[in-house]
């Protein structure tokens, strides 16, 4: 029974967005409204980056900044694939199918290698804390860019071209929800339960016998395992894999957006990931101020708002919304958790 | 031999820089527990304070020791103010605030520096845009003759920028061990509220470690541009990265392992970067650091700390 309804919550997203998601793609294409559906990619693609670093640096309080890293390992193993794919159909199946399984496969390995190297970085890393751990993944990022950059069957610093165009609204959206899905049964559960008793208090949850290595290391791996899927689908729709585009600008711009939605807050970094990407599309003859806004939002919330726009709780956590009869679900996640403001200065921060 | 005493000389340059910057780090890092991201970038813009002062002062045309000085102090005190700034108003008032909230802040800080440097705008000659500016000869370059028996290329500017970096460092040290100000700053770095209570002004002592640190960064940068002319807002981003390497490698908050571990990491990087494959001489440092954090995190001059519940 209940393993039955663990299921169903699981699934029930996919039912309810992929029919939307088919429906708007098709509305897309009848009026070939292609930038439409480029920036709905580009949110669908960043709102997987978003969330799934929220797993690392919301739940768990640890701090990431290698995400860009993951990213390039799947981009370039799903792009390899597709790739090693083209020409090719599987038999039985129409040739549009055909290619959409194999792109499924490809994401499908580009997660595997990505959560490799998430295990591989995050196994000697996750010993460390806070500044540290970012610097190091930071480093580890950039030490698989410099990798990717030095191999020549990965096409080094020019990259790998032609890939096909595979990527479209259904596909990103669907990264998105499975994204999401994944984050919210994780915080549900007893895994997730772990993740927020390490970022409130590592020393206490260990005292408590929670395995915070092993389970730090799997939010990692988890993590690691998204930020490869949402790498897999920006190449299939640039069409372009360079070292490049996986700088760790990529992983700041990623921060950024899980900082200013709120450290562990789902609904906060899907709002975030959307709002900033639109926002930047609109912006678009302004580019060169581009990453000035960001910087500046970035020193601006932390000086006035550090808790991000939503602080730990999700959307429907809202007094507003509360008070509309919004179905609160019983155990919401980390909202039930207390507030997570570490003191670690040893003063009583002020909150 | 030749390759080898050349990897030496080169190694050492860089090491020096790398030191100087590290200084920064180590300073900071002391007195704030705070890493100061936009370190890398204070670095930055100390070569592009040069760069404008040398335009200013009519430099380009007559290089000369006397000018080069005043290039490096005008740098220095620019730079100087700019870490005072720079901590008054954003890390100033996250002092109490968890340690990851002002590591955002600070990359945020190196960001809006990066970027905002990369602006450009109509009919104005600052900020200078994301093209690399060609930074203006302070000095003649002449070959020095000593090593041309064993074949090794060594210049005044070498000899000049370990001078410089050694006599700032020399000084450094004095300050740190010697002086009143040193003192303070020692205790701020031992237990900052003690040292509070003990009437030791630990706000300004704090921002004088920012100043003196983006100081030294200037002067960093100034050696580093007359051997290395092209500037660009991005390239302290990684020099920056590196250096913090450096101070992690030798401990960080320790003065003397800032200096040791910018030496070794300089040398480290020339030396793997020569002999074998030159296009993953960014990645040494960072291989570097994850060794020394994995084998000794305290660095090599560092002291362990125990952490209490």
């Amino acid at each position: 029974m209940g393993l039955a309804r663990g299921v169903l919550r699981s699934v029930l997203p996919f039912l309810v967005g992929l029919p939307l998601l088919l429906a708007l793609q098709a509305l897309l294409d009848a009026r070939g409204w292609d930038d439409v559906s480029l920036i709905l990619i580009n949110v669908g693609v960043n709102v997987v980056l978003a969330v799934s670093l929220n797993v690392v640096n919301g739940f768990t309080g640890q701090f990431s900044l290698g995400h860009a890293g993951f990213m390039a390992v799947g981009a370039y193993t799903a792009a390899k694939i597709t790739l090693g794919f083209t020409g090719l159909q599987i038999a039985f199946l129409p040739e549009a199918i055909s290619d959409h399984v194999i792109f499924a496969f490809a994401l499908g390995c580009g997660m595997a290698t990505a959560a490799l190297a998430g295990f591989l970085v995050g196994m000697p890393s996750l010993r460390l804390r806070g500044d540290y751990l970012a610097i190091v993944t930071l480093g580890f990022g950039e030490i698989i860019r410099s990798i990717v950059e030095n191999m020549r069957f990965l096409g080094q610093a020019t990259g790998l071209s032609g890939i096909p165009r595979l990527t479209n609204v259904t596909w990103a959206g669907v990264g998105a929800v499975a994204t999401f899905a994944m984050a919210r049964r994780l915080a549900v559960s007893t895994q997730g339960r772990a993740l927020f008793a390490i970022r409130e208090d590592e020393v206490a949850a260990e005292a408590m016998g929670v395995d915070t290595t092993g389970y730090k290391v799997r939010a990692f791996v988890i993590s690691a395992a998204y930020a490869g899927l949402a790498g897999g689908l920006i190449v299939h729709v640039l069409q372009l894999a360079t070292p490049r585009s996986f700088t760790f600008i990529r992983s700041i711009e990623v921060v950024v957006m899980v900082v200013l939605g709120g450290l562990g807050s789902i609904t906060g970094s899907i709002l975030a990931a959307t709002g900033l990407t639109i926002a930047l599309e609109a912006l678009r003859e302004f580019e060169q101020f581009r990453m000035v806004v960001y910087a500046l939002l970035l020193v601006a919330f932390m000086l006035l708002r550090p808790q991000g726009i939503f602080g730990t709780r999700e959307l429907w956590d809202l007094k507003l919304l509360r008070r509309l009869g919004w179905p609160r679900t019983a155990a919401a996640g980390p909202a039930g958790a207390a507030p997570t403001e570490v003191r670690d200065d040893g003063v009583g921060g002020r909150r | 031999m030749t390759e080898f005493v050349q990897h030496l000389v080169n190694g050492l340059s860089l090491g020096t820089i790398y030191a100087l910057i590290a200084l920064g780090y180590t300073m900071v890092y002391g007195v704030l527990k705070l890493i100061n991201f936009a370190h890398g970038d204070i670095y930055m813009v100390g070569a592009f304070a040069g760069y404008y002062i040398a335009g200013a002062a009519a430099l380009r045309d007559a290089p000369s020791i006397a000018r080069a000085s005043l290039v490096t102090l005008g740098a220095m005190l620019l730079c100087g103010a700019l870490g005072y700034l720079i901590e008054r108003f954003a890390y100033r008032p996250l002092r109490h605030r968890p340690r990851l909230t002002a590591l955002i802040t600070a990359i945020g800080v190196s960001f809006l520096l990066e970027y905002g440097f990369q602006l450009q705008f109509k009919g104005s000659r600052f900020p200078p845009g994301p093209t690399p500016r060609v930074f203006p000869i302070l000095v003649k370059r002449e070959p020095v003759g000593w090593l041309d028996a064993i074949g090794v290329n060594l210049s005044n500017y070498d000899l000049i920028g370990l001078g410089v970096a050694l006599g700032l460092m020399l000084g450094l040290q004095w300050i740190v061990y010697r002086t009143r100000f040193g003192t303070a700053m020692r205790a701020v770095s031992f237990d900052p509220q003690v040292a509070g209570l003990m009437g030791i002004p630990v706000n300004r002592i704090i921002s004088w470690t920012f100043v003196l640190g983006s100081a030294l960064a200037a002067a960093a940068a100034i050696i580093n541009a007359t051997f290395r002319p092209r500037i660009d807002p991005l390239f302290g981003l990684m020099s920056g990265l590196k250096a913090f390497v450096a101070a992690v490698l030798g401990g960080i908050g320790s003065v003397p392992g800032a200096m040791v571990g910018g030496l070794v990491l300089g040398l480290a990087e020339e030396y793997v970067a020569g002999y074998t494959l030159s296009s993953y001489r960014d990645a040494i440092a960072f291989a570097v650091l994850i060794l020394v954090l994995l084998v000794r995190p305290e660095g090599l001059f560092g002291r362990a700390t125990v952490e209490k519940v």
